[in-house]
């Protein structure tokens, strides 16, 4: 029973990481990016080629990993959402270029890192252990520790600075944070650039223990999504929330079905279903988003 | 009934024309018989497509028509191995088997709107997908496969449709079988959206309360709407087991789901025809891209990302100019 909720709440943290980048974009922009794994995985192969390449330390090949996905995230906005949001009737075409976005960006990690599997050096030795009953190499908890760290420090982000009050103005009330004078252009792009930065962290600090490979993104966006949907669209905590839920009901299912195979996602997307059909919104949504 | 003017009719019968004299003849001369297959995949998924795009009518984004193309591959397949029936009447058992799984399905999650539609449809995908995995009659990751050509119709001892196991070019049958299918597919789609649904449909489209205000019944348009477009699915993915001869349940997944998707968006939202031409350029365009080895995919996102960078609309909203929308 520890193991497993030592398994959930690990799983939980890396996984509310991921929908808090998801959700961030969708609040900002009504935007949802389909390359939000790709982004992840791009994260995982820059700090694998520093850190496990060329031997820079693991922190700064993390840091690495933020600032290509911040640049990367930027630049995306800039010159691809923006101008198709201003030009096109319906809302929904920004899809369209978000799934080309992930088609592209897997083809890029295809052509520059290849098709392998790759793993880098473990960052600590040993395995903690408690009486046989809890059982964690020490690796997972320093990463766990650091991805709690990181969500702190988002939070702390978007309630006390500067920039985090005008991100949640905007994606309070687009039109009324233009007329406060909210530089809407402007945190559009920091906001973007912020989700694919935690896309991106994430992957650099998942590749010590699961390493990366090129099919994880698709995967990966698609529980990015259920998370966000439990959670509610567009919600910070929400996001939050839907991360540590996926990620006990992930440990726990497999804990407890191990033997049925993929039976566990089979039920956990039927009581998304379910819960969904209920109460539409998610758990902390604004009814129809 | 119909206002079809001079014009139009001309424009159908140079279509018609094209694709059944007009391609085998082409294909003939340069002798690419690979072609064939690729533009009968083309017809199936258009009329895949079809159905997506009649979703999107209604004003929802529908990122699960994989699921029922996968429902309706494994239906029909179930039927002519396990119960030993003629393909062509599992065809429409397979489309209506979908239909009611979209109508069961659809009650509880059509009353979710956009991107919450979208999220709840994709994830449908994948559970089909699971329990095609998980149920014993499906064989599992195994799959059904050496599933049967089609045989023979004959009514009253004439034969109607032949036999496609004699037949030494299945690849041409199949062809027209496809293209007939889609021809069928698409005028019952133009004339659905030019019927009283059509206009209740449009209504849907821009505000379901107001709809809802002046008396359109849209729970029960939504559910009616959403059958018939599974039905769509379930259709094209029976004709695709069919030629495949084979299901598994990776035959549709995640990604053909967002290529459904992919194909209405590219021929644009707002044209009867846009998913017919969407899915055959995404299509073919991909298959010719094929001669560039490991740079398919890049060239294939990078001519993507730039349509809809400069077209947001989509292709057919180059030719818009007379103020139509349709």
């Amino acid at each position: 029973m520890e193991q497993i909720l030592a398994n959930g709440v690990y799983l939980g943290s890396q996984y509310a990481m991921i929908a808090l980048g998801l959700t961030l974009i969708f609040a900002l922009m009504n935007v949802l990016n389909f390359a939000h794994g790709q982004m992840y995985v791009i994260g995982g192969f820059v700090t694998y080629t520093f850190y496990g390449q060329w031997g820079v330390p693991f922190v700064l090949a993390l840091f690495m990993s933020c600032v290509t996905l911040a640049i990367l995230g930027a630049l995306i906005e800039r010159f691809l959402f923006a101008p198709v949001i201003k030009g096109s009737s319906r809302e929904e075409s920004t899809m369209l270029l978000a799934a080309g976005i992930a088609f592209f960006l897997d083809a890029v990690i295809l052509l520059v890192f290849g098709e392998k599997q790759r793993g880098v050096p473990k960052i600590v030795d040993g395995v903690f252990n408690y009486d046989f009953r809890l059982i964690m190499p020490y690796d997972r908890i320093l990463i766990c520790v650091l991805a709690i760290l990181s969500i702190v420090a988002f939070i702390g982000l978007m309630q006390y600075t500067k920039t985090g009050r005008a991100l949640r103005a905007l994606a309070q009330d687009r039109t009324a944070a233009q007329l406060m004078g909210v530089n809407v252009d402007r945190y559009s792009m920091i906001g973007f650039a912020l989700g694919a930065m935690l896309a991106g962290l994430v992957g650099g600090l998942l590749v010590t223990i699961t390493g990366v490979n090129l099919g994880m993104g698709g995967p990966t966006s698609i529980k990015a999504f259920m998370m966000v949907m439990i959670g509610g669209a567009g919600v910070i905590s929400g996001a939050i929330w839907g991360g540590i839920i996926l990620g006990f009901m992930e440990a726990i299912g497999l804990a407890l079905l191990y033997q049925y195979g993929d039976i566990t996602y089979l039920l956990i997307f039927v009581s998304l279903m379910i819960f969904l059909a209920i109460r539409p919104q998610g758990l902390m949504g604004k009814p129809w988003g | 009934m119909f206002n079809v003017s001079a014009k139009q009719l001309t424009g159908v019968g140079v279509f018609l024309f094209a694709i059944f004299v007009g391609v085998p003849l082409i294909i003939g001369a340069t002798g690419r018989w690979d072609f064939y297959f690729t533009l009968t995949s083309v017809a199936l998924l258009s009329i895949a497509s079809a159905g997506v795009w009649l979703t999107f009518y209604i004003g929802r984004i529908n990122i699960g028509q994989g699921a029922f193309a996968l429902i309706g591959a494994y239906v029909s397949a179930i039927l002519v191995v396990k119960a030993g029936w003629s393909f062509w009447i599992s065809l429409p058992a397979a489309g209506f088997f979908a239909a009611l799984v979209a109508i069961l399905i659809g009650i509880p999650i059509l009353r979710l709107r956009g991107v919450y539609f979208a999220m709840i449809t994709l994830v449908l995908t994948q559970v089909v997908t699971l329990t095609a995995l998980a149920l014993p009659i499906t064989n599992g990751a195994k799959g059904m496969s050496s599933i049967p050509l089609p045989s023979g119709v004959s009514l009253f001892g004439i034969p109607i449709l032949p036999d496609f196991a004699g037949m030494e070019n299945t690849k041409l049958a199949f062809y027209y079988t496809a293209c007939i299918l889609m021809i069928v597919t698409y005028a019952a789609l133009y004339r659905l959206v030019n019927s009283r649904l059509g206009h209740l449909c449009r209504s849907m489209q821009q505000n379901e309360e107001l709809a809802s205000s002046i008396g359109v019944n849209i729970a029960y348009i939504r559910i009616v709407i959403f059958a018939i477009s599974s039905f769509f699915g379930g259709i094209g993915g029976a004709m695709f087991g069919s030629i495949a001869q084979s299901v598994y349940p990776s035959s549709f997944q995640v990604v053909d789901s967002v290529n459904f998707m992919l194909n209405c968006f590219l021929g644009g939202l707002g044209y009867v025809f846009g998913p017919m031409l969407g899915t055959l350029v995404l299509y073919f365009g991909w298959d010719l891209l094929f001669e560039f080895g490991k740079y398919q995919m890049l060239i294939y996102s990078t001519v993507l990302i730039l349509i809809i960078r400069f077209l947001p609309n989509g292709l057919l909203s180059l030719r818009i100019g007379k103020g139509g929308d349709k």
